[in-house]
């Protein structure tokens, strides 16, 4: 297995606060791989870190091989790297479509490549194709989030960076997104998922992280990480689960 | 009736030089946040740019393309050179203050507005200067007993085309959307790998370049000119920014007609020394009322 992303010692700062605190992982060509963590814990910070919106105060990222430390965050993006932010960050006042054209800016005048990713795009959510002359602030929750997602695949990236998808979506919606990531992952794409919710990220990830407070305490496969105790009373509510049994 | 059509036109006219003029405000405001008030200087310098190719030029350009291919060129001329020198401004007066935040560059726009209008003032002289009589023939039509001149038609046409253009750009291409979409959220438009120093190099070129355009306007339709005029424009335009809804560049088309034709019907049919009394007291109606203008967004909270 190749290594296509690789993040060695970082250390990321806040003003004086040290947000990440000496952070190495790995994804390989083909993988999802979760980073569970509790709020605060720098879980952002780590994907802000990835795609340039941070300085990097030390330590390296790589993209298959490839330095990414002195690269703006505009340019990171045609390296192959799409982040698909927390928060549903949709431009509001802009349709559906053109949150979609968006991003795809990097090769928008390639208007067949952009026509064709966009037809990916509704073939994974439906929803878009038929909201897709709305404004994307109307639109609901889930709805934002898979705009989010759908925006991030405009780019055809070798890597996703997927920030909460799940966060504030009910329940039905959740499965519906998980279900949707590993499809997307089915497609050739890797995908680093930094995820609130333990339980569903480690039921698609191939491997885990678990960071706290700016550390990586935990690491390893998602079946060895399921079975961690630490993992489990931590992020699995674990009393809970042994009472059951 | 014959009044009020002809006061419409009147209106029409000088709705579409604010209207010009703030679409510069607006569009920097919306990605930078930052009012800048040197704008109104690049208008006036715009103004004075075109009065000098008219008058130096005039042996030139009427032996060669004629007074209309003249007013043509010193549009173009004072657009090009309007539009690089609001780089220039935005180079050596904002960037560096960025960092610091949003109220010094305010602050340093005040001061570009100071130097501009002083620099001004030296090139040309503190007296009002007199574009050429000639450069559009002084013709006028009669239509169903309306008087409208040449002279409106030419600017109304060609504001109409300057503003639909710009509307294209802005509305309708991916570009444009990449603008906006910048305004809207900086970080996640770079994830989109859009690049914000293109975005803000376009902006600052092109809404002073419309700006300089309308100087040439108002100085073949007023004729006099004076270093001091950036002022009273851009406190108008920048009027007719706030009453469409600072940020949104139809806004900013809507609220420039419509405060022309508030001014010109106000003078009209109340009292033509209180006009600009018109203009401002709509600017604190909105402020009161509808802060975020006709068209604006609903300012979101943050949380």
């Amino acid at each position: 297995m190749t290594v296509l992303l690789k993040v060695e010692d970082l250390h990321i700062f806040y003003d004086s606060i040290e947000a990440l605190k000496g952070i190495s992982l790995e994804v390989n060509e083909g993988e999802i791989v979760t980073v569970l963590g509790a709020n605060g814990a720098g879980k952002s910070t780590l994907l802000r870190a990835i795609s340039g919106l941070l300085p990097i105060h030390s330590g390296t990222i790589q993209l298959r091989g490839e330095g990414l430390n002195n690269v703006q965050a505009y340019e990171i993006v045609i390296k192959g790297i799409s982040h698909a932010p927390e928060g549903r960050k949709v431009f509001s006042t802009l349709t559906v479509e053109e949150n979609l054209n968006l991003g795809a800016y990097i090769r928008r005048k390639d208007i067949k490549a952009v026509s064709e990713a966009k037809e990916r795009v509704f073939s994974l959510f439906p929803i878009l194709k038929s909201r897709r002359s709305q404004l994307s602030g109307t639109l609901s929750g889930g709805e934002q989030q898979m705009l989010t997602m759908g925006r991030g695949l405009m780019s055809t990236p070798r890597i996703l960076l997927l920030d909460e998808p799940s966060l504030g979506l009910a329940p039905l919606l959740v499965k519906q997104i998980f279900q949707i990531i590993r499809e997307i992952n089915d497609q050739g794409i890797s995908i680093l998922l930094v995820e609130q919710n333990a339980r569903k990220a480690l039921s698609i990830a191939d491997r885990g992280y678990v960071l706290e407070t700016g550390n990586i305490t935990i690491s390893g496969l998602a079946s060895d990480l399921k079975s961690n105790q630490k993992v489990q009373e931590a992020y699995l509510g674990g009393a809970a689960l042994k009472k059951r049994k | 009736m014959r009044i009020f059509l002809e006061q419409m036109i009147n209106g029409l006219t000088i709705g579409s030089f604010y209207a010009l003029i703030a679409l510069g405000y607006s569009m920097v405001y919306g990605v930078m946040k930052l009012i800048n008030f040197a704008h109104g200087d690049l208008f006036a310098l715009g103004s004075y740019l075109g009065f000098s190719l008219l008058v130096w030029g005039s042996a030139y350009v009427t032996s060669h393309v004629g007074l209309a291919g003249g007013m043509i060129a010193a549009m173009l001329i004072a657009a090009i050179g309007i539009g690089m020198a609001g780089i220039i401004v935005e180079r050596i007066a904002y960037r560096p203050i960025y960092p610091a935040g949003r109220l010094p560059a305010v602050v340093s726009a005040l001061g570009v507005s100071i130097f501009l209008q002083n620099a001004i003032m030296v090139a040309w002289g503190p007296r009002y200067q007199a574009y050429p009589v000639n450069v559009v023939p002084t013709v006028r039509f009669e239509i169903g007993g309306i008087h409208i001149t040449l002279l409106q038609i030419i600017i109304l046409i060609l504001s109409f085309i300057l503003l639909a253009l710009l509307y294209y750009i802005i509305q309708k291409t991916t570009f444009g959307a990449a603008i906006r979409a910048s305004a809207l959220d900086r970080d996640t438009a770079a994830l989109m790998g859009i690049n914000i120093n293109t975005v803000i190099f376009f902006i600052f070129a092109l809404g002073p370049a419309l700006g300089g355009t309308a100087g040439v306007m108002v100085g073949m339709y007023y004729r006099q000119i004076s270093f001091t005029m950036g002022w009273n424009y851009g406190l108008k335009a920048f009027t007719a920014t706030i009453l469409g809804g600072i940020g949104n560049i139809p806004g900013a088309m809507v609220g420039g007609l419509l405060l022309g034709i508030f001014e010109m019907l106000g003078s009209a049919y109340i009292s033509t020394a209180y006009k600009d009394v018109f203009v401002f007291l709509i600017l604190i109606l909105v402020l009161i009322f509808r802060p975020r203008g006709l068209l604006g967004e609903k300012v979101a909270e943050k949380v």
